[in-house]
């Protein structure tokens, strides 16, 4: 059995990992609420987050200028996407939505492979985030503390983005029903705009922040898109508490497991979302009548 | 087929590398024949095929390199069964939710299935290294054995394989089951209350994608005698897509030639040295394209260009077929007699007994107590302003929604448990206020959707006989045909008609389970007076001894058309009479024109 220093150590670890998802699924499922577009390019999103991270934190060594620089150059993107590709799908069936956005993740990872090389590569941690913190009875690591708190930060600004200011009221009026915002006189285009690259922000912040905990490799994005799936499907669709509630039961799920048996953790996530399927189909914060 | 497989192997040899390529675009083809089936025919996009690619390979790899089995033949075919049994399991909990988030569910036990695989079975898989060492089968013949082993071997194999499993599927396609699966990608909810059960359809399909896809894997395992991890990845699912996409959906033959593009242009790209290490990013542009203008794929818009090229004949064809006499149409259209058992203790048979009904949404009582008694034969209008909840009583009968209390009887049977699937087997059906066609069929087929709704029940797997081969059926939407005034366009594609015409299929499709009540939600709605002329001859011409219940706005025609009339205002019953009493109820006035304030 594990010892209750270790027991506490894990939970915090599931904080952690689960506040990232949390702001990675919450920005996935306001572009699937409002546009109605399942992002499959959201896990290489995160990817190219990380990878800024990497870049701004080799050359400069500030974690700041990483930050602010992973920000705005997904801001960027997901306005370049949705402009360029993303609004003329909007008529087309949903399937054609995931498969142009897995294409697209497919050249991300692709380009980021070919610029990098296969291999993972270390970030290092931002020199105020080294050390360890000591609560009494266990150690952890500083850094992990300040991503709970990082993201907590960013959870909240994105409350009061969506629940406290009038975009933020046409996009939840959009989730609801977009057809009747825009009857209503509304420029829902711009809505779209304006959540897609919201959303794409999201992501590449959550991979700034990650790209310390572990390491960057193109393909790191894919386990956390799929994990955010579950999310969304244990949370609901469209719901910025589902997501983030969803988030850290995902992220406490997986970490729990692993002091257990590590083989268990993934199968334990899928466990719980099949157990959501089957008792509350539309999911824990999911409304009626949404497909 | 059979020549293409028969010549295409010494064209690869030649000049396309190897034989081995073309043996790898097969076993990707035959995986795709099972996926088109499911993504092209029926329209579930699924992302987790690689969990039954996989499941099928390594069940197999298994039992022969353990030595479980001796018989290669038979850990093949258990290879393929287990496929098939693991996605029963998929199938029940992904088919619970539509569209997206089935491809996040099968994606999501997709990814599930890649983890079991690599750590706890990893002691039967072997983890990240896979299976090597399977055997292949051989089969002896005239007394001589022949090893299936080897690169030419090996396409036998496979391509043997291929070619059953094309056949298989054309099938599937070309019979009730396959026009069942057609209809429900256009029009799931349509294609439910026409009598068949989507649900149940869409696990056997999810299920046959399956075995196809454990096929796959087997075939895989045996042809490199080796098992690869990767084959439950989503990378293998992903390719399978991308692959479909490029080749063209809902073609069987598309997935095919999408994996000889895909596997083909990866290993000239690959020896190119400029482009070699951006072969995938290249091969991802090419698909963002390909989506974005060519969403029929290579063979889809071969097919378009052909078929505009040279347009089908069969309009001059339906033309000439021969008439309908009236009086075989009558006996074709007549309601099917009702099942005795439900009659018998019934003294006054009531075709519909709708007691005390109610149904709230949210706050809103929508239908608030209504009672409805009809005999059989009776026509009967439903009238009231707008709101007054006439369309969600109908609902409530069609057994579209459940009501919230209150009890619905169907000759004498209660049928308030039963859902919209049952009502039309058991001779209720309803045509809608706003059309609910498929409208890439044909008139013909759209209303053999119908028939075959009644004539084959909930689910039958007939995959053995054409869709048009009952007898019954196609005696029934020629008669429907001629009925309805459709003979000039019955083999036009529906989407390319006029709203009139719309809205006589859109009867027809209530009318071809030949129900014993029908329910007829705005039959008139947005035609043109002599259209409504024509429509209200029909529903004279379809009484023919059921019970027919009309939900309108004319007053003209419920006048002219219904027996008995019930009032509805804010979900109650206003008012039931003859058409007389109604006509000159004062209520019934201040209902329509508003009477606050007036003695």
């Amino acid at each position: 059995m594990p010892t209750l220093p270790q027991f506490l150590s894990q939970a915090f670890n599931g904080i952690a990992l689960g506040s990232l998802l949390a702001l990675i699924a919450s920005g996935l499922s306001i572009i699937l609420g409002a546009l109605g577009v399942l992002n499959f390019a959201h896990g290489a999103m995160f990817m190219l987050g990380a990878y800024v991270a990497f870049v701004a934190l080799g050359a400069w060594g500030s974690f700041g200028a990483a930050l602010a620089l992973g920000a705005l150059a997904l801001l960027a993107l997901g306005f370049a996407l949705e402009r360029g590709l993303i609004r003329f799908y909007y008529r087309r069936p949903p399937e054609d939505q995931i498969l142009v956005t897995f294409g697209l993740g497919i050249m991300m990872v692709e380009a980021v492979r070919y610029i990098f090389g296969p291999l993972s590569q270390r970030v290092p941690l931002p020199g105020w985030g080294q050390g360890i913190v000591n609560f009494g009875f266990f150690l952890y690591p500083l850094y992990r503390v300040q991503v709970i708190g990082m993201v907590a930060v960013l959870l909240l600004a994105f409350y009061v983005l969506l629940y406290r200011t009038r975009i933020g009221l046409v996009v939840r009026a959009g989730i609801e029903d977009a057809t009747m915002v825009q009857l209503l006189g509304t420029n829902v285009q711009r809505m779209f705009l304006v959540v897609f690259s919201l959303g794409a922000m999201a992501a590449g912040i959550a991979g700034v922040i990650y790209a310390p905990l572990s390491s960057v490799i193109p393909n790191m994005g894919e386990p956390f898109l799929v994990e955010c799936f579950v999310v969304i499907v244990i949370g609901g669709l469209g719901s910025f508490p589902g997501a983030v509630v969803g988030g850290i039961v995902v992220g406490e799920i997986l970490s729990l497991t692993t002091l257990f048996n590590p083989a268990y953790a993934q199968a334990a996530i899928y466990a719980v979302m099949t157990l959501v399927l089957i008792v509350r189909p539309r999911g824990l914060f999911g409304t009626l009548g949404r497909a | 087929m059979a020549i293409a497989l028969a010549i295409l192997p010494f064209v690869f040899d030649r000049w396309l590398g190897s034989v081995d390529l073309l043996t790898r675009i097969l076993i990707w083809g035959l995986f795709g024949i099972g996926f088109d089936l499911l993504f092209g025919r029926t329209g579930l996009l699924s992302f987790g095929q690689g969990a039954f690619y996989g499941t099928g390979g390594f069940v197999t790899a298994f039992l022969l390199t353990s030595g479980t089995l001796h018989s290669v033949w038979l850990a093949m075919a258990i290879g393929v069964a287990a496929a098939a049994a693991f996605s029963v399991i998929v199938g029940y909990l992904a088919l619970r939710r539509i569209g997206i988030y089935f491809a996040m569910i099968t994606l999501a036990f997709g990814e599930l299935s890649f983890f079991l695989e690599n750590s706890p079975l990893s002691k039967w898989t072997g983890g990240e290294n896979g299976l090597p060492g399977v055997t292949a089968p051989s089969i002896t013949l005239a007394g001589l054995d022949y090893h299936f082993a080897g690169s030419w071997p090996s396409y036998q194999l496979v391509a043997g394989c291929y070619f059953l499993g094309f056949l298989f599927a054309r099938l599937v396609t070309g019979s009730p089951v396959g026009a069942v699966l057609t209809a429900i990608r256009q029009n799931p909810l349509r294609t439910a209350a026409l009598g068949h059960d989507v649900q149940a359809y869409k696990l056997a399909v999810f299920v046959l994608a399956a075995a196809y896809a454990g096929g796959g894997g087997v075939l895989l395992g045996i042809f490199q005698s080796y098992m690869p991890p990767d084959a439950f990845t989503l990378e293998t699912s992903g390719q399978l897509v991308i692959q479909t996409i490029i080749g063209g959906a809902g073609t069987l033959i598309g997935p095919t030639i999408g994996a000889a593009i895909w596997l083909t242009l990866r290993d000239l790209l690959q020896l190119l040295p400029a482009i070699g290490d951006l072969w995938k990013f290249i091969l991802g542009l090419v698909f963002v394209i390909l989506v974005t203008f060519m969403p029929n794929g290579v063979v889809g818009t071969i097919i378009r260009l052909w078929s505009r090229a040279h347009p089908p004949k069969s309009e001059a064809a339906s033309a000439a077929a021969p008439r309908v006499a009236a009086a075989v149409r009558d006996r074709l259209l007549a309601p099917l007699p009702v099942a005795d058992g439900t009659q018998a203790s019934a003294t006054a048979p009531l075709a519909i007994d709708a007691r005390d009904i109610r149904k709230s949404y949210g706050g809103i009582r929508a239908v608030d107590g209504v009672s409805l008694a009809l005999p059989e034969g009776a026509l009967h209008a439903i009238i009231g302003p707008n709101g007054a909840g006439k369309s969600t009583f109908l609902k409530l009968l069609a057994r579209e929604e459940t009501p919230d209390s209150g009890t619905i009887l169907l000759h004498g049977a209660d049928v308030t448990g039963s859902d919209v699937t049952a009502a039309y087997q058991n001779g209720l059906s309803k045509s809608y206020q706003i059309n609910q066609l498929f409208p890439d069929l044909t008139v013909r087929q759209n209303l053999r959707i119908g028939a075959l709704g009644r004539a084959r029940g909930r689910l039958r797997l007939d995959i053995f006989r054409p869709a048009d081969g009952f007898a019954e059926v196609e005696a029934i939407v020629a008669a429907l045909i001629e009925e309805l005034a459709l003979t000039p366009c019955a083999d036009a594609v529906v989407n390319t008609l006029a709203y009139g015409e719309k809205r006589r299929i859109e009867i027809g499709l209530a009318l071809a389970s030949r129900p014993s009540v029908l329910l007829l939600d705005e039959p008139l709605a947005g035609l043109s007076p002599s259209e409504r002329e024509g429509v209200k001859q029909l529903i004279r011409s379809l009484r023919k001894g059921r019970t027919i219940i009309l939900v309108e706005h004319d007053m003209d025609a419920v006048f002219a058309l219904a027996e008995r009339i019930t009032v509805l205002t804010e979900g109650r019953t206003l008012a039931e009479g003859t058409v007389k009493d109604i006509s000159g109820d004062p209520r019934v006035k201040e209902a329509y024109f508003g009477g606050a304030g007036l003695p």
